[in-house]
């Protein structure tokens, strides 16, 4: 995208690249903008994280949320927090001390960590909220797959809205993490008992929508999410770097809609103008409510389940988007809109906080339609899942059907399908009890998998996330297509959650530190006297 | 290559050598109907490399759009992701195919003008991709059968003489073993499944396979194509093979519904066009 020179002093579009004469406080000081500054927020983030994880062990290096089943406290019971009471280590006043220190250390908690339930319950109301919001987000775009203007445009809407579905399945399984069943989860969300982000209540009338839908909501996500990849649960903060880097391209092809329509005809610049006025205020409303109404976002903050007020990113948001609105030639609803060469930041009037409100209580023009849909599929899809299920249960030795027509291209079959043998020889020589996962949840989700992947450079095979499947064949189906759809495995490894054992936290020390003083194991422990070579 | 003979190419396969592009509604005969596979030649009034390519692109693009309508309605979230993978590799080969055939046509019309507005009746793909997918069970079923069909067709083209289209076929090659992978999955679970799965798979089974016939129909002879007519042999054997494994009845042969090689289509056909069309004609010209 070329930059057209913003007004100085004012963050430019993409980047800072041209910060103007007033230099790098046109941003208002500490933050910078664009999309290149946030992802490299993400990458910092990701930096942060391996060194928690260097500091605190082994235990959930995953890059995608979940750690192994292991990992989970008590699980499968529902929405039951565990009881934030005393564990074998100390009281509870010790585990409550020890907990704020690592937050205040800016440390991560892991699945086993001992956790305030206060803390618990606000993670999950969060990443439950945040997994609801990616498949029903796939809805108001899905209304334009099939009438999208070229192929081109149809294809890059599809992929889309398949990453929001994988993103969906990242959140549900980092939100398993806590010790509920995605099925609880569903549920909840079909009961109407937890929620999503409100704008997925509006409609998308016009091919514009899919464009400004695209730049300024993923634009929010981005904002929001950049800053949630430094979240104090590390499985959370995990998936979070993934989704970021892969929202930053639904971010930028909303904006590249919309600017071949800004050049195009003026009935295009007209649905151009429409769309982006209706969708203006139901991104910002993305940000929730400002600190005055807003009793949670406090708590959350102090936990470091959220690292910025809901008012800084939202202010940021609007400082990102102007200048591209600028290039757009579109103008924001919004006739108090000016910067303010004071505060460094363009002054704006905020979203209507009752009409948010009303559309999160179930008023909004989509919300009965959304749901309906939402069930509607569920329900429908019932079938399918039982008799999965059904067959799992009847064939437990038998990974999976044999593709019938590749015989004569055994090679191509190979490079397309991850039927790797590696991966099924794997899975089945661990003798990992198949009929037993599968056989006890014939009505229910089915079983979850842990998924283990090795890169196109990778050394070798690292946990990449979990997913459902009914057995293992379609375990390493799904994994293909969930955790490599980027081209990023060249190998994968599926296993029942249920038969990955993990090394506790809580004996961390006792298991690790004894390894930790054998200094003579590395090579770098001997002098080497002079002159001597190859050694 | 068990197949009977298909009847010899009728009068108008040798086309109008004077009609260039593809819209030779003149040539097309009303929806007819025949017995068995193999009802005339294909692509009558353009028998051609460009109208072979041009069914090709248009099988691809009608099953993506098909298999796209599930976007935000699978069964489960990870066959959500599955079948957008699906639909974006079919998207991806009408694209190429579709691209192809418009520089063969060389009438300047590249693919989103062969995609975006040609009528009903110029579109060349067979019925099999139209026919709707109300249940999941007939969409298992279509991917089945157009899967392996695909495969085998694109596995024999990627050592075409033409080396475009070889190319073409030799990247499609390994999506459809995967397509046809995933089908087979779902055969066998729906088929072995519940009493009510094996009773949605067997009635999508006897739906879709008369629609199957028409796969086969002979291609008249041209540089750097597979006839398809001899493909039915091969493609019997794994399809059988599977529904037996599925526990499925593997339907008489009897009605094969014809015609979409030459324009005639269903009449849900009409209607997936109106959709994927409308938003580009209601814009001519217009750049997106
Ligand atoms: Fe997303
Ligand atoms: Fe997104």
């Amino acid at each position: 995208m070329k930059i057209v020179g913003s007004p100085a002093g004012r963050p430019s579009p993409f980047g800072a690249e041209e910060p103007g004469p007033a230099g790098a406080a046109s941003g208002g000081g500490d933050r910078a903008f664009g999309t290149e500054e946030l992802l490299a927020e993400v990458d910092a983030a990701e930096r942060e994280l391996t060194e928690a994880a260097a500091v605190r062990g082994p235990a959930g290096t995953g890059t995608a949320g979940a750690g192994p089943r292991t990992d989970r406290p008590g699980a499968g019971d529902g929405g039951a927090t565990r009881d934030g009471g005393a564990t074998g280590a100390g009281t509870a006043e010790a585990e409550l001390e020890r907990f704020e220190a690592l937050i205040a250390a800016d440390g991560k908690v892991e699945p086993r960590d001992w956790m305030p339930d206060g803390y618990r319950r606000a993670l999950l109301r969060q990443i439950a909220q945040h997994a609801h919001s990616e498949i029903m987000g796939m809805q108001p775009e899905t209304n334009w797959i099939g009438r999208a203007p070229t192929l081109m445009r149809k294809a890059i809407l599809i992929a889309k809205v398949q990453d929001e579905a994988g993103h969906g399945l990242y959140l549900y399984s980092t939100a398993e993490t806590l010790g509920v069943t995605r099925e609880w989860l569903l549920d909840e969300l079909h009961a109407g008992r937890q929620k999503y982000l409100s704008f997925i209540n509006y409609p998308t009338l016009t091919w514009a929508d899919v464009g400004a839908l695209a730049w300024l909501t993923d634009g929010a996500a981005v904002v929001n999410q950049v800053s949630l990849c430094r979240t104090s649960y590390g499985p959370y903060a995990r998936a979070l770097v993934r989704v970021c880097r892969e929202e930053s391209f639904h971010h930028r092809q909303g904006f590249d809609i919309l600017y071949a329509l800004s050049r195009g005809t003026p009935a295009q610049r007209e649905m151009l103008r429409d769309a982006v006025a209706r969708w203006w205020y139901p991104a910002l409303a993305m940000f929730g409510l400002p600190r005055d109404r807003s009793t949670r976002s406090d708590l959350s903050l102090a936990w470091r389940i959220k690292r910025a007020p809901n008012d800084e990113l939202r202010q940021r948001f609007v400082d990102i988007c102007v200048p591209q609105a600028e290039i757009l030639g579109v103008e924001l609803p919004d006739p108090e809109l000016r910067w303010n060469p004071e505060r460094g930041h363009y002054d704006f009037t905020p979203p209507d906080y009752d009409e948010l409100m009303r559309v999160v209580a179930g008023d909004g023009p989509c919300n009965r339609q959304r749901m309906a849909h939402r069930r509607r599929a569920h329900e429908e899809g019932a079938w399918v899942r039982e008799a999965a299920a059904a067959y799992a249960a009847k064939h437990p030795a038998e990974p999976y059907g044999e593709p019938p027509a590749s015989p004569e291209a055994p090679e191509a079959a190979e490079a397309a399908s991850p039927n790797v043998p590696e991966a099924v020889e794997t899975a089945r020589g661990a003798g990992i009890p198949m009929a037993a996962e599968t056989a006890g949840a014939p009505q229910g989700d089915w079983p979850l998998w842990e998924v283990f992947v090795r890169a196109r450079r990778g050394f070798a095979h690292a946990h990449a996330g979990s997913l459902h499947a009914a057995d293992a064949a379609t375990a390493l189906r799904n994994a293909r297509d969930l955790y490599t759809r980027r081209g990023e495995g060249v190998s994968v490894w599926v296993a029942p959650a249920g038969a990955v054992t993990a090394s506790s936290p809580d004996e961390r020390d006792a298991f690790f530190d004894p390894a930790a003083d054998k200094t003579y194991r590395h090579p770098s422990f001997f002098d080497l006297p002079e002159g001597v070579k190859h050694l | 290559m068990n197949e009977p003979t298909a009847p010899p190419a009728g009068p108008d396969a040798a086309g109008d050598p004077g009609a260039r592009g593809f819209a030779v509604r003149g040539s097309v005969e009303p929806g007819s109907v025949a017995r068995g596979s193999g009802a005339g030649s294909l692509l009558a009034g353009e028998p051609g490399l460009p109208g072979y390519v041009l069914g090709l692109g248009d099988d691809a693009l009608v099953a993506a759009q098909r298999v796209a309508e599930w976007c935000a309605r699978a069964p489960q979230l990870e066959e959500d992701v599955a079948l957008a993978n699906i639909a974006l590799d079919l998207l991806g080969q009408a694209r190429a195919l579709l691209s192809y055939a418009g520089e063969l046509e060389g009438l300047g019309r590249d693919e989103d003008a062969l995609a975006y507005t040609r009528d009903e009746r110029d579109f060349r793909n067979v019925q099999l991709v139209e026919l709707p997918d109300r249940d999941f069970a007939v969409t298992v079923a279509k991917m089945l059968f157009f899967g392996v069909y695909q495969h085998l067709l694109y596995t024999a083209l990627s050592s075409s003489a033409d080396a475009r289209l070889a190319g073409i076929a030799a990247k499609a090659a390994k999506e459809t073993a995967y397509h046809t992978d995933h089908a087979v999955t779902w055969t066998l679970r729906l088929g072995d499944g519940t009493a009510e799965s094996h009773r949605r798979m067997q009635a999508a089974v006897d739906e879709v396979w008369p629609f199957t016939h028409e796969l086969f129909e002979p291609f008249p002879p041209v540089p750097g194509t597979v006839d398809p007519a001899g493909l039915r042999g091969a493609w019997l054997e794994p399809v059988e093979r599977v529904l037996r494994e599925a526990t499925l009845r593997r339907p008489e042969d009897g009605w094969a519904p014809t015609g979409g090689r030459r324009g005639t289509h269903t009449e849900a056909f009409g209607h997936l066009l109106a959709e994927l069309q409308y938003v580009h004609r209601a814009h001519p010209g217009a750049r997106w």
